[in-house]
């Protein structure tokens, strides 16, 4: 079936199989390996990216399902010149990562969350991003890193 | 993991979805979020043939009242119950209980129906509809029907829903004021409730649902019973498990399910009392 998703700025058309996962898809077809797959059973959060600007899954999506979508991954989130994301930029000032596997997931999911909770407590970081593990348990600078994207 | 071959097409309305499954036969399944579906055919769990994906079909999308009752179309995603103001007035119970299915990312793709029409007696919206007397909406090739909550339910992953049939509304009544509680006991954060309470109590009754309890969601009626014939907290929640056929897994035992099930009920109705 062929799909048409614009990724990081780009338009894309493609033909996939309709069992295509979207992180398949983002990974092999389009080569953009930021992405992890950590699980692959939608626990971990390692595979989140953007769907029209919120966080989700994609080892747990079709491709067909985002069809006609808006998808930002990790590397669409620094600026075209190279300057970092301030999530990014925050992450490395607070050492928000060891191994840096979770990291992509991590930031995709602060920044979503940073949408819809701007100025978030300890708290609301800490259960926002249940949805992503991190097996360096590293949370605890991960969550600095996050209050202080979010200009605390 | 990568699901068995399929075949997708796509509805634009509940009403062509029906017929698309109706075609399709019963190797055909509905593919609403995906996030109860997905995962267990990634795992070959289940293997359908084809998937006629509503999730598009955004006219099931919304949160309206209705009087005496708020109605949520089917597709509404679990943020989007979580944060509706509507809801928030006037059943929050359930806002606050979609906040706790899974994690944000799953719930910016989970549905209230797909959740529903899954009928997992692990989820927590089958049991917190069920302890507040939803009505369910029900559309097939010959019309529609409604379904009490408390009839919808038959054993697990199993419902009333013919093969042809779709989950279009779920009809919640106002709780006007009444105290509640929502208790989701679980060893780490985003896990399925080991065992969870979802409870209201006010001046016209009580409701009183158990998640992962049985084979179906469970409505605890024996507590709200007792708390209609003057049972004191403590007595009432002692009946918890008496509606409950609880079976034991790796997180617990059914004399551990059983334990819980009395705890988190005495203190959801605490909760929902005072």
């Amino acid at each position: 079936m062929q799909i048409q998703v614009t990724v990081n700025g780009k338009k894309h058309t493609s033909e996939v199989e309709p069992r295509t996962l979207l992180v398949q898809y983002v990974r092999e077809v389009l080569e953009l390996t930021g992405t992890n797959i950590g699980c692959d059973t939608s626990s971990c959060g390692a595979c989140s990216l953007h769907i029209d600007g919120e966080a989700v899954k994609s080892c747990t999506v079709l491709a067909v399902q985002a069809d006609g979508a808006n998808i930002t991954t990790i590397e669409g989130m620094a600026a075209a010149d190279g300057t970092l994301h301030p999530m990014q930029q925050a992450f490395m000032e607070n050492h928000g990562l060891q191994c840096g596997y979770c990291t992509p997931g991590m930031v995709m999911a602060a920044t979503s969350l940073l949408k819809e909770i701007p100025n978030p407590t300890e708290e609301e970081v800490r259960i926002g991003l249940e949805g992503n593990l991190c097996r360096c348990t590293g949370y605890h600078n991960i969550v600095k890193a996050v209050l202080a994207a979010a200009g605390k | 993991m990568i699901p068995a071959a399929f075949d997708y097409v796509r509805a634009t309305s509940a009403a062509e979805a029906i017929s698309l499954i109706g075609q399709h036969g019963s190797d055909a399944k509905f593919l609403a979020g995906g996030h109860s579906l997905l995962p267990l055919m990634k795992l070959r769990l289940v293997a359908p043939s084809v998937l006629v994906d509503v999730g598009r079909i955004t006219d099931l999308s919304y949160i309206k009242d209705a009087g005496d009752h708020i109605a949520i179309g089917a597709m509404t995603r679990h943020m989007d119950v979580e944060k509706s103001a509507v809801l928030a007035q006037h059943v929050p119970l359930l806002a606050h209980a979609a906040g706790h299915v899974g994690d944000p990312q799953v719930r910016h793709r989970g549905t209230i129906g797909g959740s529903i029409a899954h009928a997992d007696p692990a989820s927590d919206l089958p049991a917190t509809t069920l302890a507040l007397g939803a009505t369910y909406v029900v559309q097939g090739p010959n019309g529609t029907r409604e379904i009490a909550a408390s009839s919808f339910f038959h054993g697990f992953l199993q419902s009333d829903l013919a093969e042809d049939e779709m989950l279009t509304e779920i009809r919640v009544p106002k709780m006007n004021g009444a105290g509640w509680s929502f208790q989701k006991f679980n060893r780490r954060a985003q896990d399925w409730a080991i065992v969870g309470v979802a409870a209201w109590r006010g001046s016209h009754g009580s409701g009183v649902g158990l998640v992962n309890m049985g084979q179906t969601p469970i409505l605890a009626s024996a507590v709200s019973k007792a708390l209609a014939g003057g049972a004191s907290i403590a007595d009432a929640a002692a009946l918890a498990a008496d509606d409950a056929e609880p079976s034991p897994d790796n997180n617990a035992s059914v004399e551990y399910r059983t334990h819980l099930a009395k705890v988190l009920v005495r203190r959801a109705l605490e909760q929902a009392t005072a």
